[in-house]
């Protein structure tokens, strides 16, 4: 069935067509035709952010917490540049996100006209891949086939840079099924033979390590539910990425934590020591590398990835995978129970005893105080009073991100929403409100910074208009923790610029903006708060007044390996509680 | 002090600053790419080159195929094994590419590129130019009672050295296609 209508029918039909019940969006002069469209229909919600970033990251919140994709509508000019960051932010995450942009007429393309910039050309290195769509008949065709990219093989965001009078000019609609998604058909199957040679090697191996990322959780459930059979079964220990949190559940048997410059001793051993690294779905970023020509000198190395550029990037492998990693573990579990489950069970035993042993170190362990809050323990009374919950964590970047990262267990997939590989400060606030759309019912909490939470706090107006409960856990050290801490470390205590002289009253601000505010400064209280903003019906700032010079440990200081990691020292805090805080 | 200062990283070095072990190895590779003739598709491609810090030695691009809307892209590229690698895998990843193919491990192929060459000169001059490019088998496809322009058909290396034999001859402007390659054979 054909249909004729105009363009911006058409775009609302399409997004009807794909099954999409929300699209965050801020409108303007180039995108008019489509927001009279959205007005005359009440099957697609729209969310009216305060910033097209801030659109971005909330359509990402709503993806990696539903597993579908994000849409976003902006228009020409500023709201398709302000929407670059997320963009970026989702390709180095892979989220899915479909992007629609207006743009001025096709007519006026090239002559600098109001609100005009070369949005294909401004994003081209920053999406997936995208689209300027200059013929209405070839409208549908496009966002069909846009949904295919940004969903298959490796997720990501793209973008549709659509000019305002094909929104206004009749073509005919080609409906989702009709539209050939080109040739565009990433291997989802992995190789047999490989992975018949990976059944061996996990026969064979001594020390083991399973090294998971964000592909598991992108994958889809099922992916999680074969990872974790796949340790559980075998025994393996298994680490995991940022990304790749809640993929195996951190109250798991063999849960080591999550590994890299922030992760646990534990892990970060086990991938030093270990003979035999199974990589699924994770890229060896210099973040879990360390330095890299003593990154896990002595193990063979599996790598199970969807995009075959992943493969020897950084680290070279001994047995590449290129597959999905569903797919992939569904055949491996298949062909090693096949050949008798086998494991070297004698090894594993001495494995684990030795895992046990970095264990015992405690390397999360941090000095208390009974009259500071000490950030860790704030996360820690969190991860208490939230247990059970089903509970939804985003993050902005820096220190907070790690610790939440520590000190929170994640026990199920797409529970965890945090800029990982572009470490975008101010995507947690935004990403919160997308997590909350997209589950209304649910405890969602933006574990942040204040000085992150200040880049894109107007999302706090969205979150107010939408009644969208969204907990704002600050941990408010005024300063630029993660910047002052490699200060610290790397430039001789100089605090060049690290922390804000000025300040908001965030319990002010919460009032300005009709929410509630909460200040704790006193450890003796932090359970009292937390519970008061858990409580609470309705959006939340909580400015939890944290120690100010606290360090993130341990930490693999750059250019250094896993095995030499540093850990957090109560000598250290003294020391830089009178010599440190001068300079400060 | 802090404790931590003596602690400090085993290393100053940055991990940006470790040098890829294959570095020394540089080698030359002719990559043909099959690709959707859709507007900024060139752009994708040498969008991707320079945003990776890899290198173009040369490049040609032209429809290949008019109702399929296929254009043929041919890279003369240099880097280290696993860049080379790299490459190809990155080109992979762009939706309008079709097919990647490695010419210079993918068996024999023929590569050509074709040039234009004016030449200044009169007297001993231009009866030498003449005769070197009846020699290499160059066309003289403008002429004046001052200069020839000549085109001449063929590897890189042999445009190279005519240019060398023509330069103390008046050699004035070139203009070089850059290279088209095809497998042998098959």
């Amino acid at each position: 069935m054909t249909r004729q209508m105009t363009g911006a029918n058409m775009i609302v039909q399409a997004l009807k067509d794909q099954g999409v019940d929300t699209v965050f969006g801020y409108p303007g002069g180039a995108v008019l035709p489509i927001y009279d469209a959205i007005f005359q229909q009440n099957d697609i919600r729209h969310i009216l952010v305060r910033h097209e970033q801030g659109a971005v990251h909330a359509a990402e919140g709503y993806a990696r917490s539903t597993g579908k994709p994000g849409v976003v509508l902006v228009t020409s000019g500023p709201g398709a540049t302000n929407a670059v960051t997320g963009l970026t932010d989702a390709l180095l995450d892979s989220i899915p996100l479909v992007v629609l942009t207006g743009q001025v007429p096709t007519f006026m393309i090239g002559t600098d006209g109001f609100q005009e910039a070369d949005t294909v050309g401004i994003t081209r290195p920053c999406t997936k891949h995208n689209w300027l769509v200059k013929d209405t008949d070839k409208l549908s065709g496009v966002i069909h086939e846009a949904f295919h990219v940004a969903t298959s093989g490796r997720p990501g965001p793209v973008l549709i840079d659509i000019p305002k009078d094909v929104q206004f000019a009749n073509g005919t609609y080609t409906p989702k099924g009709k539209v050939a998604t080109g040739h565009y058909k990433p291997t989802v199957k992995g190789d047999i033979a490989a992975i018949t040679e990976l059944a061996e090697m996990i026969e064979k191996a001594e020390r083991p390590i399973i090294y998971s990322g964000g592909g598991v959780i992108n994958s889809g459930k099922g992916a999680s539910q074969l990872l974790r059979e796949l340790s559980n079964e075998t025994n393996f220990p298994i680490t995991s990425t940022l990304m790749g949190l809640g993929a195996y559940p951190a109250s798991g048997d063999n849960w080591v934590g999550m590994l890299g410059m922030h992760g646990l001793y534990e892990a970060n051993m086990a991938m030093h020591d270990c003979d035999l690294m199974i990589n699924i779905g994770a890229r060896f970023d210099d973040r879990i590398t360390g330095r890299l020509d003593a990154f896990s000198p002595n193990s063979k190395k599996v790598h199970v990835d969807i995009d075959p550029s992943s493969i020897n990037k950084v680290v070279h492998v001994d047995l590449p995978i290129i597959g999905d990693v569903g797919h992939v573990l569904e055949d491996l579990l298949k062909v090693w129970k096949s050949r008798g489950r086998k494991t070297n069970k004698g090894a594993l035993q001495q494995w684990w005893s030795q895992i046990n042993e970095w264990r015992a170190k405690k390397c999360l362990s941090y000095t208390p105080s009974e009259t500071i809050i000490k950030p860790q323990y704030a996360l820690e009374r969190l991860e208490a009073l939230t247990k059970g919950m089903d509970r939804y964590i985003t993050t902005e970047v820096g220190q907070h991100q790690m610790w939440a990262a520590q000190y929170l267990g994640f026990e199920d997939p797409n529970r965890w929403m945090t800029s990982g590989g572009l470490g975008t400060m101010g995507y947690g606030l935004p990403a919160s409100v997308g997590v909350q759309i997209a589950h209304p019912d649910a405890l969602v909490v933006n574990v942040a910074g204040e000085a992150s939470w200040l880049m894109n706090m107007q999302e706090m107006g969205t979150a107010i208009q939408y009644r969208a409960p969204i907990k704002q856990l600050i941990l408010n050290n005024e300063r630029l923790g993660m910047v002052r801490q490699w200060q610290e470390l790397l430039h001789g205590e100089r605090y060049s610029h690290s922390w804000s002289e000025s300040l908001p009253d965030f319990v002010k601000l919460a009032e300005a903006f009709g929410c509630k505010g909460i200040r704790v400064s006193d450890p003796s209280e932090l359970d009292a708060a937390i519970q008061e903003m858990l409580d609470y019906d309705g959006p939340v700032i909580m400015d939890c007044l944290v120690e100010k010079h606290e360090n993130c440990f341990p930490m693999i200081p750059s250019g250094a390996p896993h095995n030499e990691m540093l850990m957090g020292d109560a000598s250290t805090q003294d020391a830089i509680g009178s010599t440190g805080a001068v300079l400060v | 002090m802090s404790a931590l200062r003596l602690k400090k990283g085993a290393s100053k070095k940055s991990a940006y600053d470790l040098k890829d072990p294959n570095a020394d190895v540089i080698e030359t590779h002719t990559l043909a790419c099959i690709v959707d003739n859709e507007a900024g598709v060139l752009a994708r491609v040498i969008g991707l080159f320079s945003g990776r810090g890899y290198n173009i030695d040369s490049l040609t691009v032209a429809e290949i195929d008019k109702e399929g809307h296929m254009s043929r892209v041919t890279i003369v590229t240099t880097g280290t094994p696993a860049v080379i690698e790299q490459i190809k895998a990155q080109l992979g990843r762009i939706v309008p590419v079709h097919e990647v193919h490695d010419l210079t491990v993918e068996g024999d192929s023929v590569e050509r590129e074709l040039a234009l060459f004016r030449v200044h000169g009169t007297g001993d001059h231009r009866v030498e130019a003449l005769r070197l490019a009846d020699i290499f088998r160059a066309n003289v496809v403008d002429s004046t009672l001052e200069s020839f322009v000549f085109e001449l058909t063929g590897t890189p290396d042999k445009i190279d050295a005519f240019a060398d034999l023509m330069r103390p001859l008046g050699l004035g402007r070139i203009a070089r296609t850059g290279v088209a390659a095809l497998s042998r054979g098959k």
